[in-house]
Formats: C-alpha cells, sequence, structure tokens
C-alpha cells in the first residue's frame, strides 16, 4: 500500500448552522504519528458542550501527520492527575498520549493536561490554562497547537480561521450570498455579510483585524474593507467597471485590486489611508488577481496578454513585468507561500482546473489536487497545508491539500454550497 | 443574404480591429468616434431628437422585442458570434431611433478558470456587445454594462452543455 488511506467523519461539535463544515480525511501520509487523546475528565459540575480531547484529536489528525487511536480501544482512561501505565498504550500501538481534566475553580474552568511519550516513558509537558465554557474551543485549539508544535517543530495553525463564501441558490436571479467567518476547523461559523448580489476574494488584512472583499452595494461593484471587532465597512472604491480582487499589502496600509474604469482591467494600488490610486499595468488585455510577495516588493497577477491567461511577476518599484508561467494554457489566480520561494495557483491540464505549486527560481512545478474545478488556493500562515475551493456534482466545497501534495482533505458544508476560502494569518 | 452577412462580419472585424488599438478610450472619448466609423448612422447617433416616425418606432421596437437577449461566446473569447449579429442590429435600430429606450448588458462567463478572472472576462463580452450597438449608431449613455463572472449561471449541468448557455451576455431593457 503505496499510501495510507483512512476514511475519518467527524462532525465537528459546537454552535449548529447551515453552512458549517463538516471534516473527511482522503489521505494521509505513510507513517503518521499515532495519538491517543484520553477523555478529559469533567469535574466541573453539569455537562459541557465542548469535547476538547475530541477537538485536540480531530485537529491534530486533520493535519494529516497525526492518526488518532479509538477511544474504544483505550485500555485506561487515567485523569490528570493519575498515573499513566505506558504498557496500556504501548499495547494499542500509542507513540504519545495526552491527558487532562476540567475543574470549576471559583467561576473560572480551569483546563490540565499533560503530553507523555509512551516509548519514552515520561511527561513531555503539563500545563493549566484558566478559561471559560465561551472559550473551551479557543482553548482546545491552542492544546492542540502546543501538541503539534512539540512533536512537529511546526507552529499549529490550528488557532487561526477562515474567511468563506457561502451561496444559497434559488434561482439564476435569487440567490443568497454569506461571507463567513469560522475557526480553521470550520467551528463555530458566524455570518460577517449577507447579500443577495455575489460576494467575491475575502482576504485577510496581515494582522487579521480586517478583511477586504468584493460585494454589490445596489448594482455596482465595489471593494470593501471590513474590521471584524467592530462590524465597521470601509468602501475603498466602487469605480464604474470591474471593482475586484483585491489583497493587503504585508504591511497593510495597501490593497492591490483589479479596477476597469479606464477600459480594461488593470491592476491598481489603493493607500488605504490617503484613498490614493497608483496604476501598476496598462494593457489591453486582462490584467487582474494580483498578490504582493512576502516582502512586498513584487506583484503576482494573472494577464491574457499573451493570449491566454498566465501568471506574471511585476517589480513593485519600476513596474516592470515578467511572465513566470509557460507550462499549460490556463495559469490563473496565483499566491505566494509564506517563505516567498514558491507559488501556488489555479493550473489546468487535460480539460481539468487543478491546484500547482511551483518554485519561483527553479520553475518546477507540482500538481497537488487530483478533483476538478479547483481554485481559490490560499496557503495557511505555516505554509504547510492550502485551502482551496473545488466542487462535486452538486456543489461547491473546500478542500485541504498538504503542500506536498500528499495530504487531501475534503471539507464540505452541511447544506450550502461554499468557495472562495482565505486563511487568516496566525494571531499570536 | 449571406453575402450581406459576410460582409457585416468583415465589417465587424475591422471595426473590432480599430477599437482594439484605442480600446482605453472606448468608453468614454471612443464613442463619437466609433459612431462616425458607420457612416450611416453618424447623423442619427449625434440628434437628441428622433429622426423617425412614431409609427416607424414602434415597428423597430416590435423588431426588437422579438429579437434574441441572450449572446453567447466560446471559452475564455469575447469575440460576438456571427449568428448574433441579425438581433443586435433588430436591438440597435430601436436604441437609435429611440434615445429614451435604455438597455443594461450583463456579461456572464461559464465556471470553469478562476472567479476574479471571469468577472473579467464577463465584463469584456458586455463591452463587445455595447461597442457593437455603438458601432450601429446607439449611445454610449442608453446602456449600462456589469459583469456577474461566474456567479449567475443559467445551467448547472457541469458539462458543455450547460457551459454553453452559461459563457453569454443578457440584454435587458430597462
Amino acid at each position: 500500500m503505496r499510501y495510507l488511506v483512512w476514511c475519518v467523519l467527524a462532525w465537528i461539535l459546537a454552535t449548529p448552522a447551515r453552512a458549517e463544515l463538516v471534516i473527511e480525511i482522503t489521505r494521509g501520509i505513510e507513517n503518521p504519528i499515532k495519538i491517543a487523546v484520553v477523555p478529559f475528565r469533567v469535574q466541573a459540575g453539569g455537562l459541557l458542550d465542548v469535547d476538547v480531547a475530541r477537538l485536540i484529536e480531530s485537529n491534530l489528525e486533520r493535519s494529516g501527520q497525526f492518526m488518532r487511536v479509538d477511544r474504544g480501544n483505550m485500555l485506561s482512561l487515567p485523569g490528570p492527575t493519575d498515573q499513566v501505565f505506558y504498557r496500556d498504550w504501548r499495547a494499542i500501538d500509542a507513540e504519545y498520549t495526552v491527558v487532562g481534566g476540567i475543574s470549576r475553580v471559583g467561576g473560572q474552568l480551569q483546563v490540565t493536561y499533560g503530553l507523555h511519550d509512551v516509548y519514552g516513558e515520561r511527561v513531555l509537558f503539563t500545563e493549566q490554562i484558566p478559561g471559560s465554557e465561551d472559550t473551551l474551543r479557543d482553548i482546545g485549539h491552542f492544546i492542540s497547537d502546543r501538541i503539534y508544535e512539540a512533536l512537529t517543530g511546526i507552529k499549529g495553525i490550528f488557532s487561526t480561521r477562515l474567511l468563506y463564501v457561502s451561496a444559497e441558490r434559488r434561482s439564476e436571479k435569487d440567490q443568497t450570498f454569506k461571507l463567513i467567518l469560522s475557526d480553521a476547523d470550520g467551528g463555530r461559523p458566524r455570518t460577517i455579510f449577507q447579500s443577495s448580489e455575489p460576494i467575491l476574494s475575502p482576504a485577510w488584512s496581515p494582522d487579521g483585524s480586517r478583511v477586504a472583499y468584493m460585494s454589490f452595494r445596489g448594482k455596482r461593484a465595489g471593494i470593501y474593507v471590513q474590521t471584524l471587532a467592530t462590524g465597521e465597512v470601509q468602501q475603498v472604491t466602487a469605480f464604474p467597471g470591474l471593482n475586484s480582487a483585491p489583497k493587503f499589502s504585508p504591511d497593510g496600509r495597501k490593497l492591490v485590486l483589479t479596477l476597469s474604469k479606464d477600459g480594461n482591467p488593470e491592476i491598481y494600488v489603493a493607500n488605504l489611508r490617503t484613498g490614493e490610486l497608483d496604476r501598476m499595468t496598462n494593457h489591453f488585455a486582462i490584467d487582474t488577481e494580483a498578490s504582493w510577495s512576502p516582502d512586498g516588493r513584487s506583484i503576482l497577477f494573472t494577464s491574457s496578454r499573451g493570449g491566454k491567461p498566465q501568471l506574471y511577476l511585476m517589480n513593485v518599484a519600476d513596474k516592470s513585468v515578467r511572465r513566470v508561467t509557460f507550462d499549460g494554457d490556463y495559469n490563473s489566480n496565483g499566491a505566494f507561500t509564506p517563505d516567498g520561494e514558491s507559488i501556488v495557483f489555479v493550473h489546468r491540464t487535460n480539460e481539468r482546473f487543478h491546484i500547482a505549486r511551483m518554485n519561483i527560481n527553479t520553475r518546477e512545478m507540482r500538481i497537488l489536487t487530483e478533483t476538478d474545478l479547483d481554485e481559490s488556493p490560499s496557503v495557511a500562515p505555516n505554509g504547510t497545508m492550502l485551502i482551496y475551493a473545488t466542487s462535486d456534482e452538486e456543489r461547491g466545497l473546500l478542500g485541504l491539500v498538504s503542500m506536498d501534495g500528499r495530504v487531501r482533505v475534503r471539507l464540505p458544508s452541511v447544506s450550502e454550497s461554499v468557495r472562495e476560502p482565505a486563511w487568516s494569518p496566525f494571531f499570536n | 443574404m449571406n453575402v450581406f452577412k459576410q460582409a457585416k462580419i468583415a465589417g465587424l472585424a475591422a471595426v473590432l480591429a480599430v477599437l482594439a488599438g484605442c480600446a482605453g478610450q472606448v468608453n468614454q472619448g471612443g464613442v463619437d468616434g466609433a459612431a462616425g466609423v458607420d457612416g450611416s448612422v453618424t447623423g442619427a447617433a449625434s440628434d437628441s431628437a428622433s429622426a423617425f416616425s412614431a409609427a416607424e418606432i414602434a415597428e423597430f421596437k416590435a423588431s426588437a422585442m422579438a429579437a434574441d437577449t441572450l449572446f453567447f461566446f466560446e471559452f475564455d473569447k469575447s469575440d460576438l458570434k456571427p449568428e448574433a449579429l441579425d438581433d443586435l442590429d433588430a436591438h440597435a435600430k430601436f436604441l437609435s431611433a429611440d434615445r429614451n429606450a435604455k438597455v443594461r448588458l450583463e456579461g456572464h462567463a461559464d465556471e470553469r478558470g478562476t472567479r476574479a478572472y471571469n468577472l473579467a472576462l464577463g465584463e469584456r463580452r458586455a463591452n463587445a456587445v455595447a461597442r457593437y450597438l455603438v458601432i450601429q449608431g446607439v449611445n454610449r449613455t442608453q446602456i449600462e454594462t456589469i459583469s456577474y463572472g461566474e456567479e449567475r449561471p443559467l445551467s448547472l449541468t457541469r458539462d458543455e452543455s450547460g457551459w454553453e448557455r452559461n459563457r453569454r451576455v443578457e440584454l435587458i431593457y430597462q
């Protein structure tokens, strides 16, 4: 068996919402770390809404680098202060064990947990985290990040957030579009903007406090920036024609975006404080889908100037442009990886649209996805995975794929068609 | 009829070639110049009072209302198809005769390819129809264009039979 294949359907326990995402791992790595997360012993007077141990094992498993040990196979269920008998865990092939408990101290909850190395027969670390019923999911994500980083050496992404757009269609001209903010696992979805007209291209500010997107107010498209904490909305542009594809600069002060107010779709940089516009391209072809390199010195964009959509890289200082994709007749919607060494983009091959990754210097390209109509790749801030939009026979859904293409996870919505995912930066 | 149609296609190709050269100005300054390309309609284009009788306008209107309002395109293309021209001519005749008539052109794309690119493609399709109408004598101010990209498909069928219905411009009288 070349790849370890397993199918898990983990329903995320949280506030039920129609556009909630479901996790289905379709492919993982060959030798995932086997981890047993013992149900946390709850001594908090009454039941809690969140099963923290389940949240942690689902998070770790979704990375593709871990495999859970089923609760039903556990020979003992130690609490946070109980002795852990390592032979119980060796017997069921667990390499690591997490034990924890939740107790009530005054009006607060206290979560205590420890990570055990089964074969080393030792505690790697223990920690106490104060919180409340409302922050239990945050605590579960935080613990997941701690364990992930301790065992892989890579910063975890479980406390990050996702933005995506859901669409409910009754007919061609009767649809409801929602911009949804959720946890990285799809939990706690909440609608932050809703419209009967399309919502496109949500993008995060580098500090995660604001989001930019395209929507229609009346019958005219515009670019808007919404502050998440207050809900305050700033209109950045609403010119005749296209106002589309905004992306924040790495310093958070500017947006690169597409306007066609001068006749053709062109790339502009808008200064968010002064409102000043700097036109970056001047070509009768389509120029759009611009995004910044992590150092802010280059802008990657899609252009049909060669007859077919291809990716081009612009030096921001002198606006000089060079073509970067040559393989295939449709390459579009590119974005840099956080290390600035690779780009991910939509690539058409054999009439199918996939997500591909290419080293910007060596031009070595790898197709990461096997689904069709794949688009909107958005890379996780730790650079290990990306989220993208794809479709099954009926509707749009989201997928995760590791940057080497080996781990694949489907994230269909419970009921609605979803698309346009954007992975947040780190918040800590 | 055939010869007439061929001549019209050749004329369209020539006009589009001219427009491509000055594409940057088509939306504003290009309007008058483009109308001038076709000598027969220059007078009507610059006059606000109609040169046609009420009976003639009613006749043009009847033909326009009977004409197709959906115009289709090839994948990743914004060139008008020859079969669109007769119907567009009927709309142009009515719009040039009645300067109070207004039309909205909604450009659309199929779901293949990326959404922001398809938004741009939908706009190019709407603009291609707008340019043709202007060349036939319609004032640019009578035309409103908007692109919905791939966001409002007519068909949800996920093969060429559905996609070809979705790569379209819808002409809607206001």
